[in-house]
C-alpha cells in the first residue's frame, strides 16, 4: 500500500503514482476512442434530419394513432405462421443441439483433441450470426417463405442452445454417473440414466427460454421475407400505413408478454 | 422402524419416474403437443422442388466459406466493419453510463415506489421492443445512417443492464450498505461506498457482454438502413457473391470469438 512522505506526515493514498498515471492514461485512450467513434458517427449523419425529428416523430405519431383495428383480422394466419416458425425451430434446434453439446462438453466427448473443437465451432459460428441474417441466406437458398423462417430460427438456436446444455452436463455430479457405471452399464446406459436425469430440467428450462427469444425473433423474420407476421409489417411499412404498422407492433408486444409470461410459468413449474 | 417404502417396491419392477408427476396433466400436454405439431406441419407449405434447385447455391455457398474473398470488395466491407464497429464502442458507452442511474432507480430496495415505477417502466419498453423494430422507427425518424443504429443500441443497452444491474443491487449485501449509512455518509457517499464496490464487477462482466451482443445487433441493423455491415451483407446475398458474403460472416465470427474470448478473460479478472 502506497504510503508518501509528506511535511513529515505520512499519507495513504489509494495507488502508487505509476499506477494512477498508468489508470489516467487508460481513462485518456478509452474517452480518445469514443470521442473518435462519435466523430464517425456524426460525420455520416445528416444533422438536418436530426433537428428536424422531433415534428417528424410527432407526424408520424399522429399518423399511426389510432391504430386500424380492424386489419387485425388479416393477422390471424401471420400469428400463426410466427408461432410455427418458433416452435418448429426450437424442436429442430433441440434435435441437433443434444449431440453437440454432448461433443462439447469435456466430460462426455468422445474426443477433447479433435471433436469437442468442432462441436465448439459450431456453437460460436451459428450463434455469433443473427437469425436475420441466417433467414437472409436462406431465402438466397431455398426461396421465401415459413420454411426459410423455421430453418433459420433452427440453426440460429443450436449454439445457444447446445452453450447452455453443455455448460449444464459438466456441471452434473460426477457421483452418480460413477454409482451408475459401477453397475455395469453400458456408455449408453450411463448416458440414460447417470447423465440425462441431471441435465433434463436444465434442458427443459433452455428449450422454453429459447422458445420465448425465438418468438421475438420470428415476428421480425418476416422483414427480410421469411414468414410470420414481419411481412406484413414490411408490407403497411412499404405503403407507410402507419395505423396497420402501429396495429403490428401491439399485436408483437403482445405475443412477446405472453410468451414471456408462459415461459418464466413454465421454468418456474420446473425448476 | 419398517421399511415401507422399500417393502411396497420388493418384487415390483422399476421404472423411470415420469418427468411431469400428474398422469393427466401429462397425458394432456403431450396429446396437445402432437396436435399442436401436426397442425404446424400441416399449414407450412415447403415447396420442395424449390428447396431442391437451390440446394446448388446452398453448396456454392458452404464451398464459398473455403475461398472467402476478402479482396474485390474490400473498402465497401472496411467501411461498413468500422461503422459496425464505432456504433457499438459509442452506443456500448452511452447505453451503459445512462443505464447505471435508471438501474439504480429500477433496484427495489435503494429507490422510492415513483422513481422505481418509472424506472421499471423504461426498462419493461426498451427490452419488450427489438432492436430491429426500434431501428425501423428511428430510421423514419432520424434519417439513415449510423445515427439511429447508434440511438438503437443504446435504447437497447439500457434495457438489458438496466435490468441486471437493478437485479444485482436488490440481491447485495444488505449489512455493508448499512453500515455506509451508520457512518453518517449523505446518499451519493451511500451509493458510493455502501453499493457500488459491491456490484461493480457484475457491471463491469456485464458491459463487457454487452459490448459483445451490440456488435451482434450491429451487424442486421443495416439491413433497415441504420448503418454497420448488415447493409453490405444484404448486397452481397442480393447480388449472389457468395464469396464476400462469406468474407463477412467470417469477420463477423472471428470479432464476436475475440470479444468473447476478451470478456471471458475481463470478467475471470473482476470477479
Amino acid at each position: 500500500m502506497p504510503v508518501f512522505e509528506q511535511d513529515n506526515s505520512q499519507v495513504w493514498r489509494r495507488r502508487t503514482t505509476k499506477e494512477a498515471l498508468a489508470r489516467w492514461f487508460g481513462w485518456l485512450l478509452a474517452v480518445a476512442i469514443f470521442v473518435y467513434s462519435w466523430q464517425i458517427i456524426s460525420d455520416s449523419t445528416t444533422w438536418f434530419f436530426v433537428w428536424d425529428a422531433p415534428r417528424i416523430a410527432n407526424d408520424i405519431w399522429t399518423r399511426a394513432t389510432p391504430p386500424r383495428w380492424e386489419y387485425i383480422s388479416q393477422l390471424g394466419g401471420p400469428i400463426w405462421d410466427t408461432l410455427n416458425i418458433a416452435t418448429l425451430g426450437t424442436i429442430i434446434a433441440l434435435f441437433l443441439a443434444v449431440p453437440v453439446a454432448f461433443l462439447a462438453a469435456r466430460n462426455t466427448t468422445p474426443s477433447a483433441l479433435f471433436i469437442r473443437p468442432i462441436a465448439l465451432l459450431i456453437i460460436v459460428s451459428t450463434r455469433s450470426i443473427n437469425s436475420l441474417i441466417w433467414a437472409l441466406l436462406l431465402i438466397a437458398i431455398i426461396g421465401p417463405g415459413v420454411f426459410a423462417g423455421v430453418i433459420a430460427i433452427a440453426i440460429r438456436s443450436i449454439g445457444f442452445c447446445a452453450k447452455l446444455l453443455y455448460e449444464a452436463i459438466e456441471e452434473i455430479d460426477h457421483t452418480q454417473v460413477e454409482a451408475i457405471s459401477a453397475t455395469g452399464a453400458s456408455r449408453w446406459q450411463v448416458m440414460a440414466y447417470g447423465i440425462v436425469p441431471q441435465i433434463l430440467p436444465a434442458f427443459a428450462g433452455i428449450a422454453v427460454f429459447r422458445w420465448d427469444i425465438n418468438i421475438r425473433e420470428s415476428t421480425v423474420l418476416g422483414l427480410v421475407g421469411a414468414g410470420g407476421i414481419g411481412l406484413q409489417l414490411s408490407a403497411s411499412l412499404n405503403v407507410l400505413a402507419w395505423p396497420q404498422v402501429s396495429l403490428i407492433l401491439l399485436v408483437i408486444l403482445v405475443a412477446v408478454v405472453i410468451s414471456e409470461w408462459v415461459s418464466a410459468k413454465v421454468r418456474g413449474a420446473i425448476i | 422402524m419398517s421399511h415401507r417404502e422399500l417393502d411396497d417396491m420388493l418384487g415390483r419392477g422399476w421404472r423411470k419416474p415420469a418427468f411431469v408427476k400428474n398422469a393427466t396433466l401429462r397425458w394432456t400436454l403431450t396429446i396437445g403437443f402432437v396436435a399442436y405439431l401436426i397442425a404446424a406441419f400441416m399449414t407450412i407449405e415447403v415447396s420442395w422442388s424449390r428447396v431442391y434447385e437451390g440446394l446448388d447455391r446452398g453448396l456454392a455457398f458452404v464451398l464459398a466459406f473455403t475461398t472467402p474473398d476478402f479482396v474485390s470488395r474490400w473498402s465497401d466491407i472496411w467501411a461498413g466493419l468500422l461503422e459496425s464497429i464505432v456504433m457499438t464502442i459509442a452506443a456500448s458507452v452511452v447505453g451503459v453510463l445512462i443505464s447505471i442511474p435508471i438501474g439504480l432507480g429500477a433496484a427495489r430496495n435503494i429507490s422510492p415506489a415513483p422513481v422505481y415505477a418509472v424506472c421499471r417502466g423504461i426498462v419493461a419498453v426498451s427490452r419488450a421492443l427489438q432492436e430491429i423494430i426500434v431501428a425501423i422507427l428511428l430510421v423514419a425518424i432520424f434519417g439513415f445512417g449510423p445515427l439511429a443504429g447508434f440511438l438503437t443500441l443504446s435504447f437497447a443497452t439500457i434495457g438489458f443492464l438496466s435490468k441486471l444491474l437493478a437485479e444485482d443491487i436488490e440481491a447485495m449485501d444488505k449489512t455493508q450498505a448499512e453500515a455506509i449509512k451508520a457512518s453518517g455518509a449523505r446518499w451519493t457517499q451511500w451509493i458510493n461506498y455502501g453499493v457500488q464496490p459491491q456490484v461493480m464487477p457484475r457491471l463491469v462482466g456485464l458491459s463487457i457482454y454487452r459490448i459483445d451482443i451490440n456488435f451482434r445487433e450491429s451487424a442486421i441493423l443495416g439491413l433497415v438502413g441504420a448503418g454497420g455491415i448488415g447493409a453490405t451483407l444484404n448486397t452481397a446475398f442480393d447480388r449472389y457473391e457468395y464469396d464476400t458474403a462469406a468474407a463477412i460472416l467470417i469477420l463477423i465470427i472471428g470479432i464476436v470469438m475475440a470479444l468473447e474470448y476478451i470478456s471471458g478473460v475481463v470478467r475471470a479478472r473482476v470477479q
